[in-house]
Parts: structure tokens; sequence; C-alpha cells
């Protein structure tokens, strides 16, 4: 199976260590990965904020670049959520048939990480261990929008070692939505201090999630307070291993 | 120009505000968490749910789709009852309409069920000019009133306001100076009140929450029984309606009629549903007048993609549960229709250049949609809209769209995506820029990227990019 | 013809431009959800009985030989003395111990003036608790149920249904011969003071519920 690395933009420049972890991963259960070097980005910033045509340009882009491949892999479910629920409708706004198709050709080959592991390998131990006390954040792109449900808890429950602790609220928005979290940032913030308290709640040493985005939202202010606790994302944990821990 | 549905300060200006009002917050946290537990428990007590769903989605769609079939099948079932339509294409002219009704028979005074399409077209302040009194008859709806206010919330429009609160405003208005904050007593207090304007109102006034084009039939729920005597008791009866109100058949009653108790007050069914046709001789309104209003509607339905806000039947379930409006209330929206879906059809109903802080009052989670009764697809319609608002400012708004840093700084990072080694470079300009401003972690950025710093740190970018530690990996 | 119908009748049509023309229905509704219920006959008047009480309304059950006698008992506990009824209202069913006063068109404050009511019924729901009044046998105009502070209303096991589709599939005739109907889910109450329920509003305050075992 020719499996390519969607590494999202923003993992490519302030989370390399998340693709690391997603390359050791799947290698380590016996799969070659590739990366394509001519990816950037999917759109999702742009055509979220309302910069539509903008997109279209990028979104060509992304069904050429990873059209030859039969598994896309992501570590973000909102960048997959992007190409798989937003790229058709970005290819009617621009009236373009041709994009539309590709997008839909692709589209069922695209999956993000935890559901990859365990709706298409069918695997649900990984090998893992990471004997730290964590809580699990779903985002909101992974429970409504590709619908992955508990997948990552599944994976987390068999990790040697994990202390694994549920998160109150769990399912409530951490605050971030993209151009959200500055624009309005007053709001977001509001958002974020309840998340942040429920996390501290849980006493756990770590936070971990499918996605750096809300990652990058709830670490920055952990890490403002001083609080103590660290954001992991779910394929660093479930790449450390005892001998090569994380 | 509709004051009531424009907001006179965008969103990003009003939530901050908001945010800082502590007792609001704390009402606002209270009764949403409240209302979204009781909607969940009632949802999930029903197997067929989700099939209600889909009814329920598909009805007003079809609804939308022929509607102009349905709103002449509509007239004609009232007028075969004895009822008499009138169409109004915006909320001047349904205030002239329904001020005439009630002038030319000679009454000053009207009673009022709650209507948020009233609020829409400011009928009461309409009707006031002309020396016409309207008479609140919800309980919330009084408060308001009395208090000289506006509603912050579709179901509970008192929501904002604790029980000292009102106690004070019934001392005052009803001169009852010994009146405690026990709800009990409150209530009482209003019904005395109001039963008095009941028994001696000649003219009632009233929404509806669905018309039925099949029979004629128009359907009024509610709670507290002062709608069935506003549309029992008094001689003459005023109905306004959108126009997106009118549902194809009786037969789809049986599944709104499920879908709107239990997302609304989280009740399997409200204590009191009106269903009158027209005229019925010895029994109520010897007059019926329905009042088809447009003011904006068919704007929206002019868009494939937004036309789906139409469909709501103003549950608010979604304001109940989206994290945005639980933290800021419906004030800060500035228009009659807050939260979620307020923020999907005031845009269309006014023009995206009159409320586009509106779309993006949103971190676009999701949570709505999923507790809509009739499936509107409220994130997407937020991000369109949110198309709708940059297209027109790019296209429409001369050199301020085209200067707009923010466009400048899109445009600029979708052409850096758009080429390999320009995104590349970018990287790599990022790396060495940050120095200045890392110290282990970036504290302080500049510009419109100061909110995310003031509130959060940002780690600092790392030496090595993915791609730069995957092409040495190559190498080896 | 107003200049304002046909004005907003020419957006309507306009802002539907992309809908194929033809004007026939082109979404088809699925009716997937529960339209007959599965339950049984004691199932359903049971749920009906317990969830009409779970609104603060006394139900009581009673075989269709001791109505009138219940009838007698429970206007005699709560002290009605003017009791409203409908005209159509079965002799039987009138106790000797109260001053009826047979709906003729009463005023508002004849009935604001009474103690209570005394009807039948149209339906009742045991999904919602539901009971259904369309103005028929026995239940006379809207307003005899409106203004009075108390309704005693008779409903019989026949007339209840278990699901809210059923129901209204009973009601349609009905509604396309232009009676008014009123879905009565318990005593009137508001939750708009910091959200607790208060009971009591407008509307009956007090309901009771006799049902009927033929």
């Amino acid at each position: 199976m020719r499996i390519a690395l969607f590494i999202t933009c923003f993992n490519d420049t302030l989370f390399p260590q998340t693709g690391q972890a997603v390359v050791r991963l799947l290698e380590r259960l016996g799969h070659q990965v590739e990366f394509p070097l001519e990816q950037t980005c999917c759109g999702q910033m742009h055509f979220n904020s309302g910069y539509q045509r903008e997109a279209v340009p990028l979104a060509r882009r992304f069904v050429h670049i990873f059209a030859e491949y039969e598994a896309v892999i992501s570590p973000s479910a909102s960048c997959v959520g992007m190409v798989r629920d937003a790229y058709p409708r970005l290819a009617d706004l621009a009236g373009d048939a041709a994009l539309r198709a590709d997008a839909e050709a692709l589209a069922p080959r695209v999956w993000e990480l935890s559901e990859f592991l365990i709706r298409k390998l069918g695997i649900e131990d990984v090998g893992a261990s990471y004997p730290h006390r964590v809580t699990y954040h779903p985002t909101c792109h992974s429970l409504r929008v590709l619908h992955l449900g508990d997948m990552p808890l599944h994976l987390l429950r068999h990790v040697r070692g994990i202390d694994l602790v549920e998160l109150p609220a769990a399912v409530e928005c951490c605050g971030f939505g993209g151009t959200f979290a500055v624009k309005n940032a007053d709001v977001s913030m509001a958002m974020l201090t309840d998340k942040v308290r429920h996390i501290l709640d849980t006493g756990a040493e770590v936070c971990t999630s499918g996605d750096n985005s809300c990652l990058l939202h709830i670490g920055g202010a952990l890490h403002r307070q001083r609080a103590g606790v660290r954001t992991v994302h779910l394929a660093e944990i479930l790449a450390a291993t005892e001998e090569r821990p994380a | 120009m509709n004051i009531r549905l424009q907001p006179s300060v965008p969103f990003e200006r009003a939530a901050p505000e908001a945010l800082r009002n502590t007792q609001l917050r704390r009402n606002l946290a209270r009764a949403t968490s409240t209302i979204r537990a009781k909607r969940a428990q009632v949802a999930a007590e029903l197997p067929d749910w989700q099939a209600l769903r889909d009814a329920g989605a598909r009805i007003k769609e079809e609804s939308m789709r022929h509607l102009d079939r349905y709103l002449l099948q509509l007239e004609e079932s009232v007028q075969r009852a004895g009822g008499t339509v009138h169409w109004a294409r915006d909320a001047a002219e349904a205030n002239r309409i329904i001020g005439d009704l009630v002038s030319a028979r000679g009454v000053d005074e009207v009673i009022k069920v709650k209507s948020i399409t009233s609020d829409e077209i400011g009928l009461n302040d309409a009707l006031a000019s002309r020396g016409i009194r309207a008479i609140e008859t919800d309980l919330a709806e009084l408060i308001i009133q009395l208090a000289g206010e506006s509603s912050s919330h579709i179901l509970v429009p008192a929501i904002h306001k604790n029980r000292a609160e009102i106690r004070d405003v019934f001392r005052g208005s009803m001169n009852l100076p010994d009146l405690s904050d026990e709800p009990a007593e409150l209530a009482e207090a209003a019904r005395l009140y109001l039963r008095r304007a009941f028994l001696r109102a000649r003219i009632g006034i009233s929404g509806a929450n669905f018309a039925v084009a099949e029979t004629g039939t128009v359907c009024v729920v509610e709670s507290e029984g002062n709608g069935r005597m506003c549309l029992t008791l008094p001689r003459t009866l005023i109905t306004l309606m959108g126009i997106e109100k009118v549902i194809p058949a009786w037969q789809d009653l049986e599944v709104l009629l499920q879908l709107l108790p239990r997302s609304s007050t989280g009740e399997r069914m409200n204590p009191y549903t009106s269903l009158w046709t027209g005229v019925r001789a010895g029994d109520g309104p010897e007059e019926f007048h329905l009042v088809l209003l447009d003011n904006g509607r068919t704007n929206a339905l002019a868009d494939p993609a937004g036309r789906q806000a139409l469909h709501c039947i103003r549950c608010s379930a979604c304001l109940n549960v989206c994290p945005v409006y639980e933290r800021v209330g419906g004030h800060a929206y500035g228009s009659v229709y807050p939260g979620p879906i307020g923020a999907i059809i005031t845009p269309q109903l006014v023009g995206i250049e009159h409320a586009s802080s509106l779309p993006y009052a949103s971190s676009l989670c999701g949570a709505c949609y999923e507790v809509c009764p009739v499936k509107i697809n409220i994130p997407d319609v937020l991000v369109h809209l949110r198309g709708k608002a940059v297209r027109h400012h790019q296209d429409e708004d001369g050199i301020r769209g085209k200067v707009d840093p923010e466009n400048a700084a899109m445009r600029l990072m979708a052409a850096i995506f758009a080429e390999r080694k320009r995104y590349e470079r970018a990287q790599r300009l990022a790396q060495i820029g940050q120095l200045p401003l890392a110290r282990g972690a970036i504290t302080r950025l500049p510009g419109p990227l100061a909110g995310w710093t003031a509130m959060r740190d940002l780690p600092a970018i790392p030496k090595q990019t993915f791609r730069q530690w995957w092409m040495r990996r190559e190498q080896r | 013809m107003s200049a304002a119908r046909e004005d907003i009748l020419g957006r309507v049509r306009a802002a539907l431009r992309d809908i194929p023309a033809g004007g026939e229905s082109d979404v088809p509704i699925p009716r997937d959800y529960r339209r007959h219920s599965d339950q049984s006959r004691d199932d359903v008047v049971d749920r009906f009985a317990t969830r009409v009480a779970e609104y603060r309304a006394t139900v009581r059950r009673v075989p269709a030989g001791d109505l009138p006698a219940a009838i007698e008992a429970i206007l005699r506990d709560r002290n009605v003395r003017r009791l409203v009824i409908p005209d159509d209202l079965p002799a039987a069913w009138l106790p000797g111990n109260v001053q009826a006063l047979r709906d003729s068109l009463l005023s508002a404050g004849d009935l604001d003036a009474a103690d209570g009511v005394l009807t039948g019924c149209a339906a009742g729901i045991a999904e919602t608790g539901t009971i259904i009044l369309d103005g028929g046998s026995r239940q006379g105009r809207r307003a005899i149920t409106l203004v009075p502070d108390y309704h005693l209303c008779i409903v019989e096991e026949a007339q209840i249904v278990d699901l809210v589709p059923e129901a209204f599939a009973r009601l349609h005739d009905a509604a396309a011969g232009g009676r008014p109907i009123t879905l009565i889910s318990g005593p009137s109450a508001t939750s708009d003071i910091e959200l607790r329920r208060v009971e009591g509003v407008h509307g009956p305050r007090a309901l009771d519920v006799l049902v009927v075992r033929a």
C-alpha cells in the first residue's frame, strides 16, 4: 500500500516531532511512508475565514499532489475534514466539476491517523509505552465532522503504563476555532479558561489530542499560567516505546 | 435600515464587554446548562429521534422549494375558512397594515402573545406612535416591557434577569410595594395584572409557529395560557407570520410538534398548543387577519447555500448549546435573532454588509448542528456567509477592500502556499525572524496577532521543520 | 389583488430560479419515524395516566359505572359549586351538588366567576400525556376550558392513543373541517423566573383527569 503522509502546514513548521512520530509509528507497524515534498497547505484557514476564492488553487494543488497514493494519512482531524467534507463544496463554489470529481475520488483514501489505525489496519494495540498520567481532549472536528467517536481512546487504553483519566465536559469546544482565536480573542479565552480548568481538575501531567491546533491553544494557556501540565499529540504517545520514550 | 436586525456595534467589540458582566455569565451558564440537560434527556427518550429530524428537515426543505405554491394554497385555505390574508413586503408595511386594522376598529389597546417576528418589525413602537398600547402577556415579555429593555434569548427573553430584579420591576409598575421575590408570588402578581387585560381586550395579536397550507390551520405553541387567552377571547385576532412558517400538510405537524417542545423547553410536550382555522361561529374571534411578512426572507431564499436558515422552527436549542452564546448572551449579537441561528439569519435578512461580524461570532464547533431539530447545517452556512462577507469587502468596498491588512495577509499566505520553494523560504524566514521574539517561547506577537499572545504563549518555531528532517533522513 | 402580494410572490419565484420547474414535490419526505404503536392497550392507558400525572394534574381511573359518583366526589373535594358545562354534556355526568352553568355563550366575566368546568375530550396521547379538545362532542367552545380556574376532564380509554402521529391522523378531519383544536399537557406553567418551573399562570391552574374504563 502506497502511503503518503500529509503533515499539514502548521505541523510541518511548528510541530515536526508529531510528523516524526507518525513516521516512526507506521514504520514500526511495518509500513513504508512517503512524503510528497510538493505539499504545503490544504487551504482550511482560508476557506474557513471566508477567503474561499483563494483556497481553490490550494485544493487543486492538493488533489493533484496526492492523487496517486492509496492512503493519505494526517495527524489532524480538522485538515482531513477540510479535504473530505469541504473540498466538494469548494469545487461547487468555483464551478469546477473536475475538481469536484477529483476531490470525491480522493476523499475515501484520506485518513486521520487514529481512524487509519483502527478502521483500515484493524489495530488497537500499537505496542506503545507511555508511563504518565494523561487526559484526552476530543476535538470538535474529530467528533462532529469525522465522527471518530472514542477511537483515539481505544488506542490510548492499550498504551502500557499509561494512567488515563477522563476529561470532564470533554466534548465542549476549547475555543480555538482558527482565526476565531485572534478575531474574537476574548471569547476564545473565556472558553479556554473552562477547558484548562477541566484539564487541571484531572490532575494529569499531560493533555493529549489528535490535533495540534487545539493543543497549541490549550498548551499556550497552560504554559502562560505555569500550570505544570504539558500538551503532547496523540501520535507522539503512540510512537513512544520503552526503548524509545517520547 | 432595520435597527432591530442590524448590529450597531460589531460582535467583536460587543462580546468582550458582555464577558465582563459576571451576573449575566452566571445566569446564562446556569440557564443554558439546565435546558441543555433536559433537552438531551427527552431527545434520548425517543428511539426515532433521528428519523424525526430527517423528516423535519425534509418538510422544511420542501416548504421552501415550493414556497410560492404553499403560500397561495395557505391563502386560499384561510380565506375559505373565513379569514383575511394580507401581504407585507417589509416592516413598515406590516406595521401600517396592523395599525390600520386596529385603528379602524376604534381600539387603542391590544393584547399580544410573544412573537419575535413582531419584535423584528418593531410593532409595539409603531403602534405606540399611533396611540395604541400593546400589552405583552408572556411573563418574560411582560418583565422586559415593564423594565423597558429588549429580549436576550429567543425562548427565555428575561434569562438575563434574576428574581430580585424581576420583583423590583413589578413592585414599581404594578404598585405592589410588598411583593417578595418568590417565583410563585411573582407569577401570581403577573397573573392578576394580566387577567384584567385579557377579559377586556377586543383585539389580540399573535405570531405563528406554523401554518398549514392544506387546511389553513395556524399553530401557536406556548406554556402559560396567555396565548390561548389572546387567541380565543378577543373579537378580532391578527396573526403576523414570516412567510417561511408555512408547511405543506396537516400530517407534517405530527413531526414538528414532537421536535419543537423537546428541543426548546426540554419537555415531552409544552402545556398548550392552539390550532385554529379562519373563524368558527360561536367559538373564538369573529374576525381573523393573517399578515404574511417578507422583510428580507426572499433574500435568504434566493441563496441556495443560505436558504436552509429559513428552516428554523425557533426552538433555541442552538443557543442553549453554543459555547459563545453561553458566555456573551443575546445582546452582543445586536439582533432580535441571536446565537448561532441569528448569526446566519440576520445577515441574510439585512444584507451581509450590514451584519458582517456575525458569521465570525463562532468557533465552528458544530454543537448547534448536532442539536438542531431540523438539521440546519449552521457551520456550513457560517462559512458560506464569511465567504460572502469577504468577497463583498474585496469587490464592493473599493480601495478599502484592496488594502485591507487581513486581505493582504491572506493573499500573501495563499501565494506562499501555492509554490513549494516560496513556502520553504517562508518557513526559514519565520525561523530566523522569530529570534527577537523568542526566548524559549514567544510571549509577544505584533499587530493583529497580538490577541493570541495577550493571553497565551506560543512555542518557539523549531530549528528544523519536518520536511528538513525528512530530506536529511532521505539523504542517508 | 394587492401590489405587495404580487411583489412578494414575484420575489419568491425569482429566488427559486434554481429549483426545477414543474411545481411537483421533488423532495420525498422520509417518514421512518414511529407512526403506529406496538404497545398493548393496557400499557398505553397506563402510560397516559402516569404521564398526565407527571405534569401535576391529578389522574384517577374508574370503571364507567362509577363515573358519576367519581365526578361528584372530586367536585366536592375541590369545593366546586358553580360548574360550567358544555351544552351537550351527558345528564348522567352531572352531580346534584353543583350549580350547572350550561354554556350558551356565557360572558368572559361569568366564566371567570365560575369555580370550574367539566368536559369530555376528543383524544389523549399517552407518550406525551396530552389531552386534546376539538370543540366536538361534550367539549364546548374553547373559552370554557380556558377561563375557569379548574378543569375536570373525562377521558375514555378508547380515546387514548400512544403516539403523536396517531393522534394527528385522528384529528385530520376535524382540522380540515375548520374546527379549532387545543392540545393540553398539564396545567399552565412558566419557567421564565430563573428557570424555576412555576405552575399556574393563566389557563386553569388545576387539572383533574378521570380515565374511564368501558
